[in-house]
Order: structure tokens, then C-alpha cells, then sequence
């Protein structure tokens, strides 16, 4: 096993000139290079994108505020949706992978290092382009104009006769563009998975993120092309005078819905899937346990890939399709539910019985394992058509989502920060401050998203800019405000965090958790060719087989 | 466990993994047969829908030579590769320009078929929606056709060049796996526009 590194003779690399260093990244070719500036890029975007959540919640604190006007307020939901999606989310788990399946894996970079450069680069390009928008939007004729059609952009709300000016231009571009970058992204990821595992590593002995990372990828490249096809469609309707979602002309608007959706949900497990892959490395190893039941998280994570294919309208119940379609959608989302019950049964096999060590990833996790359920029955609740009926498009809907997409992925992604921070920097990061990055998100996250579900009950529809007294909507609001700022002084505190170790933290040594996975073998961070030798496995833990050759795991495995 | 441990020299795994072209041109089909699906998709959810004239019986002509020109180019490019992986670079090259020609070939055929509809008929992409549809579907699948036409177009310049040996008989190989996509998505977009549509 490459324990040692090669001495190069770059000693003096961090004494280089700032502006040959910046060269070097804006160049690089090198997966864990390219993987931080994904991260980076995505927490720049993450800010941008809290920034536009909580101006909508001071404006909804109480009825009849003033804080922003309805067109800014349309401006801001949408940004924030499609900024938290497209340019959050997605970039900052495609920068994980990057960074951490070649490591995993044992292998030297990626499968096709340019492309990889190709597609953060468009991912980047996509972004700028959104924001572009807020100064450019109305061209030149007007003040600056953000997008305001939704994130999911029903017709014909983006047609030229509603949608003057180039916002919706820019929305369509940015995210065809970044759409793109992901599709690279998701080749390059299968393509390493496929043919560059070190010797040894067969299929079924590649680390549980590895595999997930594999399902998420073919899921990227089945559902983003179809909003690639639907974008290139609004772009013929709006540029060449196409019909393609224009009812006066026969065309339909429902089957932009289905365009969208048929990529919108699989996007749902694009994102979680990865959470998955997180939580299934970092619980395993702070209960000091082999991952419980590997086959069946491998076959369990297929499964959902496969399902979450066939389940894309039940967005669309409240729209009114046939009742055989509605049947056919509600089966299938219940259906679901039965492999994410699996696994959520399978991380607390391993947990139980298990040497428990709270630190923050583990913390961050465990909560990860009740908000997600709390998600997923809410999400069950949804899927009966005539429940939806009645909630669909209100405030229950968005707390739903929010249960998955904060309290599922991000909680997972925060644990994963702090999981690997040392591979990545080299240093430890201070366990006081993450714990109360932890304990404030948490508060803030319970605050918000637990009340939102109640005036979405009482009839409270979503993207209004302001309500009537009266209706018991008030208080509620105000909790779920107040909650915000817990969440913002938790954000502040983890990038306080990582800001201060990264330059004063302790030094981590190469493997600080004694895990059990390839990138641990490597020093932190990892020098640019990953290992010195190609290492050679034989089990799921190549590292307990190092440490333990008395005991070694491919015994039983 | 009761029995003694088993050590597997290293020497002793068998190791082949796929190559890296053929996988990542896979993804690329898989990603590129999603984006058409949609495209197909919509035009068979709107044939018959649209509000004003023309209908796709009264200007469309099945395009049965273009369709065999198309078709055998993927069996030209086929003896083509079947060549240079013996060494054969001129034989090679032939049957390399005779795909490229039958390529070319299909394209004219779609420009002087466009021609047609757009001067004779009247059908824009603007009339009504089976030109919306028409356009958009053929078109992607022409734009298809033309990208792996400049692709072929760059192999065959290197082998004039003389720099096109056996040993890039993979790499070749996984282009032409791409034309073969193309051809295969016609003979769907041929059925759905031409036969079923009509």
C-alpha cells in the first residue's frame, strides 16, 4: 500500500507567485483540484442563494409587508430554486465525486481528465450566465431583470407575450449550458467507476459511495437530457416562432410538465443518492462497524434509480390527468418508499450495537437518518392523489421538499464537509465549533421546515408575496422566520470553521477517523498522482486488512 | 474460521477492465438517445394536431433513396474498420470516403427535401406544429448527421496525412460507433415522421 509519497522536486510550490498558483487551478486537469473548485464555486453559490431565501421569508414575517415588491419576489423564488438545484446541489456532490472516487477507488484521476475541466468550466460559465441576468435580463432597454417564471417554468408563463425581455433567455441558456457540464460530469464519473478500478477491486468490493455515485450518475445522464430536449424546444417556441407550448396553436402546455418532471424527479434522487453515499461512509465508521447488509444497499440503491424513473407525475396531480395515470403514478411513488425504507433499516443495523462516536459528521448524520424519515412520510402522505389534491402547490409541499433537500442532503453534505475537510486541507477542523454549527442548524432547520408544514395544512398556497391577517397563518410565519437566522448563524459558523483550520487548525495526519477506505491510505492532501503505487485490494475495507492481518475482512467477505 | 488463511499472490487476479472510449461513447448514445426520445416523443403527441395546414400526407415524400444511402454507410464505415485493424490504411480510406460520401449524399437529399417545403409548400418552422415538430426532429437529427460527417471528415484528412495506422483501429472504432447511433436514430425518426406520421 502507497503510505509514502514521492519526494518531487516542486518543494518550494506554495512559494510560487499568486498569480502562477491561480494559473495553475484556472488550468487544472487534476480530479481533487477540480473537485474543490466545484466545492468552492457551489458554497459561493450557496450564499447567493440563502441570501435570496431569506429575503423571501422577511418579506412573508408578517401579512401585508412591504420588504420587496411581488415582481422582486417572483425574481427571488425562482433564483432560488434553480440556483439551489442547479448550482449548489448538483456542483457541490459532482465536486465530491471528483474528489473522492478516483481516491476510493485506487486510481490516479479520472477517466478523461479534459473533459472533467470541460465540464466544471461549463457548470461555471451556466452559473455566471444566471446571474448575468439580474444586470443584463432586460437587455438594454430596462433596469437590471432576474427570471421570474418559477423554477419549473410552466408554460405559458415563458412564451415571448408573458416573458418580455431575456430573462427567460438567460434561465434557458444557463441551465442548458450547465446541463452539459453534468452530462460530461456523469460520463467521466461512469466511465472511471468502469475502467479504472485498481487491481482487485471488482465491482462488488467498491466502497458503498462508489456505487451510489455510479447509480447517480446514470440517473444524470437519463434525466438531464430531457430538460437538455425541452430547453432546446423553449428555445425554438421563443426564438424561431415554434409552437411547441403554444396552446392557441395546438400545442400543449401539460406536456412541458411532463418534460420537466420527467427530469424533475429523477433529479430528486440525483441529489439524495449521493446524501445516501455519504451517510453510508461516515456512519460505518464512528459505530466502529462494516457497513450492514452491502448486497442489499448496492441492490436497494438500483432499485430507487429505476423507480424514481417512473414517478415524475406525481407533480402533476392537481393538473388533472386520467385516472388510470394518477393509479399508475401513486403505486409507483409508494413503491418507492420500500427500498429507502431498506436502507434507512440498514444504516441502523450498523449503527446498532456499535461503538457510537458522536463527532460532528456522525451527529450530522444520525439527524440525517430521523429527517429524512420525517421526509419520506410526509412524501407518502403526497403521493395519495386525493391528499395532494388538497395540498398540492401549498406551504406543505415546500416543507416536504425542504425536509428531503435540507434535512436529507444538506445535513449529509455538512457531515461529509467535516468528514473529509481533513483529506482535503490536511488539518483537522475544530470540534467545539462543529458542534455548534450542528446544534444551531438543527434548531434553525426544526424551527423552519417543522412549521412550515402547518400553514400549508391551513390552506397557505406557495409563491403568494403576502397574506391577510387573520387567516392563522401569522404566527406561524414568524417562527419559520426566525428559524432562518438560526440556520444563516450555523452557516456562519461552519465557514468561520473551516476558514480557521484550514490556516491554523491541527494537522490531521492521513487517516484521523481510522477508516477503512483507499483515501485514507494517501497523505493529506493527497499529492497529485494519489498513491505511489497502485494499491491491490482484496476486501470492502482494504485498510482493516493493513491494520488488522491477523483478521483481515476478505476472510468473511 | 477454523481454516488457515488463504493468500492470493498478487500476481494471481485476473484484472481486464472495459476500455475507457467505448464506455464514455456508450454514455454519450445513452444521454444523446434520452434527448431524442423527448424529441420523438413530441412529435408523435402532436401528429394530426395542428390547427392550419399543410399536413404531413400532402407535402412529405418518403425518402427511400436517401434512407438507403444513410443506412449502407454504416456498412461501408463497417469495411472500412475491418480494413485498417489488418493494416489496410488505403483500402481503408476508400471505403472511409464512400461513407463520407453517403453521408453527404443523405444530407443534400435533406437540404433539396427542405428546399421544397419551405419554397414549393409554404411549411416553415413557424406554419404550425408539425412544422415545429417536423423541423425540430429532423433537423436535431441532421445536425447529428453533420457533426459526425466534420468528425469523419478530420480522420480522413489525418489519413491523407498518412498519420492513421492499425494501432488507432480503437479509437476509430469508437467514432464509428457514434455513426451507427446516428443511422439507428433515422431509421426511428424515418418510421415515426415518414411512415406513422404520415
Amino acid at each position: 500500500m502507497s503510505t509514502e509519497s514521492i519526494a518531487l522536486p516542486l518543494s518550494g510550490v506554495s512559494h510560487r507567485p499568486l498569480v502562477e498558483q491561480l494559473h495553475q487551478w484556472v488550468t487544472t486537469v487534476d480530479h481533487k483540484r477540480l473537485g474543490i473548485l466545484y466545492i468552492l464555486y457551489a458554497l459561493l453559490f450557496l450564499v447567493f442563494g440563502g441570501v435570496e431565501a431569506t429575503i423571501m421569508r422577511i418579506q412573508l414575517i408578517r401579512p401585508h409587508n412591504n420588504f420587496v415588491s411581488p415582481q422582486v419576489f417572483n425574481r427571488m423564488f425562482t433564483m432560488h430554486g434553480t440556483t439551489m438545484i442547479f448550482f449548489v446541489a448538483m456542483p457541490i456532490l459532482f465536486g465530491f465525486a471528483n474528489y473522492l472516487i478516483p481516491l476510493m477507488i485506487g486510481a490516479r484521476d479520472m477517466a478523461y481528465p479534459r473533459l472533467n475541466a470541460f465540464s466544471f468550466w461549463m457548470t461555471a460559465f451556466g452559473g455566471l450566465l444566471l446571474y448575468f441576468s439580474f444586470v443584463g435580463g432586460d437587455g438594454l432597454y430596462g433596469a437590471g431583470n432576474a427570471p421570474d417564471v418559477g423554477w419549473f417554468a410552466y408554460a405559458p408563463l415563458t412564451s415571448q407575450t408573458f416573458s418580455r425581455g431575456h430573462s427567460t433567455d438567460f434561465w434557458i441558456l444557463s441551465l442548458l449550458v450547465s446541463g452539459f457540464g453534468s452530462i460530461g460530469t456523469a460520463i467521466n464519473i461512469i466511465a472511471t467507476i468502469l475502467c479504472m478500478r485498481c487491481r482487485g477491486m471488482t465491482l462488488a468490493k467498491m466502497p458503498l459511495l462508489v456505487w451510489l455515485n455510479l447509480v447517480m450518475a446514470g440517473l444524470v445522464v437519463l434525466a438531464v437530457s430531457p430538460l437538455t430536449a425541452a430547453q432546446l424546444m423553449l428555445l425554438v417556441d421563443r426564438y424561431l416562432g415554434g409552437h411547441f407550448f403554444d396552446t392557441q396553436a395546438g400545442g400543449s402546455a401539460v406536456i412541458w410538465m411532463h418534460f420537466f418532471w420527467v427530469f424533475g424527479h429523477p433529479e430528486v434522487y440525483v441529489l439524495v443518492i449521493p446524501a445516501f453515499a455519504f451517510a453510508s461512509e461516515i456512519i460505518p465508521v464512528f459505530s466502529r462497524k462494516a457497513i450492514f447488509g452491502y448486497p442489499v444497499m448496492v441492490a436497494a440503491t438500483i432499485c430507487i434509480g429505476f423507480i424514481g424513473m417512473s414517478v415524475w407525475a406525481h407533480h402533476m396531480f392537481t393538473v388533472g390527468m386520467s385516472s388510470s395515470a394518477n393509479t399508475f403514478f401513486v403505486l409507483s411513488t409508494m413503491a418507492i418508499a420500500v427500498p429507502t425504507g431498506i436502507k434507512i433499516f440498514n444504516w441502523l443495523a450498523t449503527i446498532w450495537g456499535g461503538q457510537i462516536q458522536f463527532k460532528t459528521p456522525m451527529l450530522f448524520c444520525v439527524a440525517f437518518l430521523f429527517q429524512f424519515l420525517v421526509a419520506g412520510l410526509t412524501g407518502i402522505m403526497l403521493s395519495a392523489a386525493p391528499f395532494d389534491w388538497q395540498l398540492g402547490n401549498s406551504y406543505f409541499v415546500i416543507a416536504h421538499f425542504h425536509y428531503v433537500i435540507v434535512g436529507g442532503i444538506l445535513f449529509t453534505l455538512f457531515g461529509a464537509f467535516y468528514y473529509w475537510f481533513p483529506k482535503m486541507s490536511g488539518r483537522m477542523y475544530n470540534e467545539t465549533f462543529g458542534k455548534l454549527h450542528f446544534w444551531l442548524f438543527f434548531i434553525g432547520f426544526h424551527l423552519t421546515f417543522d412549521f412550515m408544514h402547518i400553514p400549508g395544512i391551513l390552506g397557505m398556497p406557495r409563491r403568494i408575496y403576502t397574506y391577510e391577517p387573520g387567516r392563522g397563518w401569522d404566527i406561524w410565519n414568524l417562527i419559520v422566520t426566525v428559524g432562518v437566522f438560526f440556520q444563516a448563524a450555523g452557516v456562519l459558523v461552519f465557514i468561520g470553521n473551516l476558514l480557521r483550520s484550514y490556516w491554523r487548525g491541527e494537522i490531521a495526519g492521513s487517516d484521523p477517523w481510522d477508516a477503512w477506505t483507499l483515501e485514507w491510505s494517501t497523505t493529506s492532501p493527497p499529492p497529485t498522482y494519489n498513491f505511489a503505487a497502485i494499491p491491490v485490494v482484496k476486501s470492502r475495507r482494504p485498510l482493516w486488512d493493513l491494520k488488522h492481518p491477523e483478521d483481515p475482512d476478505w476472510q468473511y467477505e | 474460521m477454523s481454516a488457515p488463511a488463504i493468500t492470493i499472490p498478487e500476481g494471481d487476479i485476473r484484472w481486464n477492465l472495459p476500455a475507457r472510449g467505448p464506455v464514455g461513447m456508450y454514455g454519450l448514445i445513452a444521454a444523446e438517445a434520452a434527448i431524442f426520445t423527448i424529441f420523438v416523443v413530441a412529435y408523435i403527441f402532436y401528429i394530426g394536431k395542428s390547427v392550419t395546414g399543410p399536413q404531413p400526407r400532402d407535402v412529405l415524400h418518403v425518402p427511400i433513396f436517401l434512407t438507403v444511402c444513410l443506412l449502407s454507410s454504416s456498412l461501408t464505415i463497417h469495411f472500412a474498420l475491418k480494413f485498417l485493424r489488418n493494416g489496410k490504411v488505403r483500402s481503408f480510406a476508400f471505403w472511409w470516403l464512400l461513407t463520407i460520401a453517403l453521408g453527404a449524399v443523405f444530407l443534400a437529399g435533406t437540404v433539396r427535401e427542405w428546399r421544397h417545403l419551405i419554397y414549393d409548400e409554404g411549411l416553415t418552422i413557424q406554419t404550425n406544429l408539425f412544422g415545429t415538430t417536423y423541423y425540430s426532429l429532423v433537423g436535431l437529427h441532421a445536425f447529428h448527421v453533420t457533426v459526425g460527417l466534420l468528425a469523419l471528415a478530420t480522420v480522413l484528412l489525418f489519413t491523407f496525412f498518412g498519420d492513421v495506422g492499425q494501432q488507432h483501429t480503437e479509437r476509430v472504432e469508437v467514432l464509428s460507433m457514434y455513426w451507427h447511433f446516428v443511422d439507428v436514430v433515422w431509421v426511428v425518426v424515418f418510421t415515426v415522421v415518414y411512415i406513422v406520421g404520415r
